[in-house]
């Protein structure tokens, strides 16, 4: 099972390629809208691409829980 | 048994030649601000689009149709009586009956062909490509003219900020016959009726008509961009597959062009190499529906950015939802 650090680590690296954020600012602490700029349609592509990477569903209705670094984290530990 | 004849085709066809028509009317992204509360740097941000065409007061899907198709065959340098099909793609005939691609035949001189039309929204062209295909080699028909023409602006609600600046009103129309070498490849297609809800006429015409109103075409955005990044990316790399190419045989990629956003997607998860010339045409026409796919495959022709010969791989996904890709030689 992965750690806590490697679900992140790999997390910022989708968040880098789809929305172009330097890996290093993605830390758990950070809310994708208002720290990382990420906007509505990269968001979505974001969860996409965990569902993808981790193997998870994450729901319409669940996704817009998620609004920091750590709530994706969290969310893809207890899932996957 | 009495033995039935069978028809025979020639073994491969391809699009012989493509022609596109636009209407006169530029839309901008300001001239939307008066109706939705928004901004040009939004909406350009979101989906690429900086300005879209409306038909004006003397044209229509009709008039669209006809010089898109008139050019096509040009063309393709073949008479009229040697088309024996014509399909109309649209979403946009606001007339249930009859079809238009009878009348559009006629005008266009094509002597007693068959001619019906087809609705898969956005995925049409791609829809219409493989009937033609089928219609070639199976020898059901020597030429088919296959036409996509929209006018999304009379169904857009300019009150929706979600949608009001998205769509555009074009035509595009191409002529498929018989070839030496394979020009079509296999169709990938398919359907979902269980998101017919996430783009959609917002009231159905018996609804329309007890209240006076006249419907608007809703959209689920959210929704569409999931689909469309998710599993029409892998839809699109199927394509390739099927037609045994890989993404560095491939010179034109010509995605519908619903938002350059979804384009992106599309591309990063394709992995094409740089040299791929990639159709952006929503930035000046917005989204066409079914007429995205030919409108761009004329302009990047025509601008010399594409050129005959070269391999291309369209893919078309929308209101169904349905979705249909192949891979092409360009006319």
């Amino acid at each position: 099972m992965a750690t806590t650090e490697e679900i992140r680590a790999q997390l910022a690296e989708l968040v880098n390629d789809v929305a172009g954020v330097p890996v290093e600012d993605v830390q758990l602490d950070k809310s994708f809208v208002d720290d990382l700029d990420v906007d509505s349609l990269a968001m979505v592509e974001i969860l996409v691409g965990c569902e993808e990477k981790f193997g998870v569903t994450i729901p319409d209705e669940e996704s817009k829980n998620l609004k920091t670094v750590g709530d994706a984290v969290a969310y893809i530990e207890a899932h996957s | 048994m009495t033995e039935i004849k069978a028809s025979t085709g020639p073994k491969y066809a391809r699009i012989l030649s493509v022609g596109s028509a636009v209407p006169s009317k530029v839309i901008d992204n300001e001239h939307l601000l008066q109706y939705i509360e928004s901004s040009e740097e939004w909406i350009t941000q979101r989906t690429g689009i900086k300005e879209r065409r409306w038909i004006a007061e003397d044209e229509s899907i009709e008039t669209l149709s006809l010089a898109a198709a008139e050019q096509a065959i040009e063309r393709a340098g073949i008479s009229v009586d040697q088309i024996d099909a014509v399909i109309l793609s649209t979403i946009s005939h606001y007339h249930q009956t009859p079809a238009l691609a009878p009348q559009l035949a006629t005008k266009l001189g094509i002597p007693d062909a068959a001619a019906y039309d087809i609705s898969a929204a956005c995925a049409g062209f791609s829809y219409g490509v493989a009937q033609a295909e089928a219609l070639v080699r199976s020898g059901q028909a020597r030429h088919v003219l296959l036409i996509a023409g929209e006018t999304i602006s009379e169904i857009t609600d300019l009150t929706d900020r979600g949608t009001a600046f998205l769509f555009g009103d074009g035509a595009g129309a191409v002529v498929v016959g018989p070839s030496e070498t394979n020009g079509i490849g296999p169709v990938v297609w398919g359907s979902d009726g269980s998101q017919a809800g996430t783009i959609w006429q917002t009231t159905d015409w018996h609804t329309a008509v007890e209240q006076g109103t006249w419907p608007k075409l809703g959209m689920d955005g959210r929704a569409v961009f999931k689909w469309a990044t998710g599993f029409i990316a892998q839809a699109a790399k199927k394509c390739l597959d099927e037609a045994g190419l890989t993404p560095d045989d491939l010179d034109v990629f010509i995605p519908h062009q619903a938002n350059d956003r979804i384009t992106d997607t599309l591309l990063r998860y394709l992995k094409l190499p740089e040299k791929v010339v990639v159709a952006r045409t929503i930035r000046q026409f917005g989204n066409n529906s079914a007429a995205t796919i030919p409108m761009a495959m004329a302009e990047l022709l025509e601008s010399g950015q594409a050129k005959s010969g070269q391999t291309a791989l369209i893919i078309g996904f929308g209101a169904g939802l349905v979705y249909s890709g192949q891979v092409i030689t360009l006319p």
